[in-house]
């Protein structure tokens, strides 16, 4: 199975760099959240990472970071992710990627959890805290369903993004700089100089570039260095912003249409 | 016990440990461990450390006979190991020695590093103002109220106290902001992590540069005893004291190891961090091992009158421990070890720490069982100077 991998192909071939939305399971309302995600999935996101929130996000800037704990007060548990999953796939036939930190997952059991995911409808997992090192520990019975996303920094080395690239599945996930989510001023020289050095070394796989990208000029600066680019922080501080959900759904087709090359 | 080198070459103690971080740090991890394997053994090095331990920290510390505390109990003799007579006045500075001087053959400019109840906090900006590094040190709001003293002494030798306010507001919280902060700044910055906890391999360091606790004290031991001493208890809450002077023991095992977490108002009471005692295994700042945690892998909020055990983890060398039973682990209350400061300087003229009072609040629990000619080992990890407030506020409590 490569789904993921699939869809981004076909949406290049549309002449259009795939844009990945992540939202936090539960936020910023627990009982709509599916309308919200299946919204922007029809405002021009390509595919959708649902964060499944911890209350120790190591990863995470202080806009996801708090999304995180307002949707744990809202009460949102593993099975909430599930239910959420299946709702959206069946609203909607793009990528559905689960993001989590491992301990909640591992706590749950990595196989029900990989079963349960691929009875959801999901397609792709990312744990940030699991890498090379702890990826055979981590991962038992890995099933071909779910495609493991791997994340390569500007402090891997060559030979290392290499390995990264032969080991993900659905895309390699390419953090645009160092440090935690969230917005960041502008994209420097040297970030760009990393993104082109990590574009060439990822062969196998699609990259999608994320960390830091909100808004359409971003987009335009790094798009001949990936297949896709993924935004977080801006759209949770959107949502947060906003309570109607129209401002939110309109900086999502800006995104789309800085995708497709329009500004 | 075997006697196989710890950790694995993947930085495990069995299943426990490893290195469980986002991509980014994974490079500067595995530097630290390229260049702590090289230092570690080299003349130079060990040198410069040996002399700063000396001439800088003021050791070897004493192990002081607890003539009035042995008399109380008419049980084991009781020996203090005396790490409150450190500079800076805990066991801290043994691990921030070490590593500022990893940290200046890595090239690093800035230093970053948590704090819980200060004591590491003030051990690394004293290593900075030292050696001439910019510090920033992470720690809880709700533990910039209760260690004012400590909070003072750093700004004092220079470093920058950040506040953090997210979660409980303590020590979990200042290490997962000062692992973002590293995240973000990894070229010019080193971590000082202050226990044996994280990810690979940091455990290791910390344990290796705090062993010299119990090297000294079997050497001092055996010199006033002729024998080893039957039991050592020390206090856990990430665990660098307790491995500091278990490591030198785990080989002999008719030495009865005692590692005493934090019960906080009860181990029934929810507000406690017993975590080898009511946790289970779980991934948490870079490694696997014992966490206190919900049903649903969130991490607990925890409680501990004590800033330096209130943390919902310990250090996967003590989970390895744990389940080989080399080590018992047993929790004492907040009164419990309230009682333990009364005692211990209303007898022996020595203020411990509220950390290290958990030690000596556990001899009540254990000392009737031992014999008169058994010997005792406490760790008094730290001077309780910095909780004189936190005592006097719950002074009404008796």
């Amino acid at each position: 199975m490569n789904f993921i991998r699939e869809k981004v192909e076909m949406v290049n071939r549309e002449g259009k760099k795939a844009l990945s939305v992540f939202l936090t399971a539960g936020y910023p309302q627990k009982n709509n959240f599916t309308e919200t995600a299946l919204n922007i999935l029809d405002a021009g996101a390509d595919m959708l990472e649902i964060g499944i929130p911890f209350s120790d996000p190591l990863a995470d800037g202080p806009v996801i970071q708090s999304s995180s704990q307002i949707a744990l007060n809202n009460g949102v548990k593993m099975k909430d992710i599930f239910y959420y999953s299946q709702n959206i796939r069946s609203g909607s036939d793009k990528p559905l990627i689960l993001m989590g930190y491992a301990n909640p997952i591992k706590k749950y059991g990595i196989t029900k959890f990989l079963n349960d995911a691929k009875n959801s409808g999901v397609n792709g997992l990312i744990v940030p805290d699991v890498t090379l090192e702890e990826y055979d520990s981590f991962y038992s019975n890995l099933t071909k369903e779910i495609e493991i996303i791997l994340l390569s920094t500007p402090t891997s080395p060559d030979e290392r993004i290499k390995y990264i690239d032969s080991l993900s599945r659905g895309f390699v996930y390419c953090v645009s700089s160092t440090g935690t989510t969230g917005m960041r001023d502008n994209f420097s020289i040297e970030t760009i100089e990393n993104l082109k050095r990590t574009y060439s070394l990822v062969n196998k796989n699609k990259m999608m570039i994320g960390f830091g990208i909100s808004k359409p000029e971003d987009i335009k600066n790094i798009s001949a260095y990936c297949d896709g680019v993924i935004v977080g922080s801006r759209i949770i501080k959107s949502l947060a912003e906003n309570k109607k959900i129209k401002e939110t759904l309109k900086t999502v087709s800006e995104l789309s249409d800085a995708c497709t090359g329009k500004y | 016990m075997s006697k196989k080198e710890m950790p694995d070459s993947k930085g495990k103690y069995g299943e426990y440990g490893g290195m469980y971080v986002p991509e980014t740090l994974i490079s500067a991890l595995s530097e630290l461990s390229e260049i702590y394997s090289k230092l570690k053994n080299g003349k130079e090095f060990r040198r410069e450390y040996d002399r700063l331990q000396k001439h800088y920290n003021g050791r070897p510390t004493p192990l002081t006979f607890a003539e009035r505390l042995t008399a109380h109990y008419g049980k084991a003799k009781i020996y203090l190991k005396r790490e409150d007579l450190c500079h800076t006045g805990a066991h801290k500075l043994n691990n921030a020695l070490g590593q500022i001087l990893i940290a200046k053959r890595l090239g690093k400019k800035r230093i970053i590093a948590e704090t819980g109840a200060g004591q590491h906090g003030v051990a690394v900006a004293t290593v900075c103002a030292k050696f001439g590094f910019e510090c920033v040190v992470y720690m809880g709001e709700k533990d910039i109220e209760r260690q004012q003293p400590n909070v003072f002494r750093m700004k004092l030798l220079g470093a920058e106290v950040r506040p953090v306010s997210t979660g409980s507001k303590t020590l979990k919280d200042a290490t997962s902001e000062a692992i973002r902060d590293w995240a973000a700044n990894v070229k010019d910055t080193h971590y000082i992590i202050g226990s044996v906890v994280g990810p690979h391999p940091y455990p290791m360091i910390v344990r290796d540069f705090q062993s010299i606790i119990g090297k000294e004290a079997k050497e001092q031991i055996v010199k006033v005893e002729k024998k080893l001493p039957d039991y050592i208890v020390a206090c856990v809450g990430g665990g660098s004291n307790a491995i500091g002077i278990f490591n030198e023991f785990l080989n002999d095992e008719s030495v009865a190891l005692f590692g005493i977490e934090a019960a906080g108002l009860g181990i029934n009471s929810g507000k406690h961090c017993a975590t080898l005692t009511l946790g289970e295994p779980g991934i948490f700042q870079g490694m696997m091992s014992y966490l206190l945690q919900d049903k649903e892998g969130q991490i607990a909020e925890v409680h501990s009158i004590s800033a330096g055990l209130d943390y919902p983890g310990v250090g996967p060398e003590h989970s390895y421990l744990k389940e080989r039973n080399r080590v018992k682990y047993f929790s004492v209350t907040d009164d419990e070890a309230l009682d333990g400061v009364g005692l211990l300087t209303k007898l022996e003229g020595i203020l411990p720490a509220l950390e290290s009072a958990h030690a000596v609040a556990y001899l009540e629990k254990f000392i009737h069982n031992t014999k008169n000619d058994e010997v005792v080992i406490v760790n008094v990890s730290g001077r309780g100077d910095k909780d004189l407030s936190t005592i006097i506020n719950s002074s009404h409590r008796k």
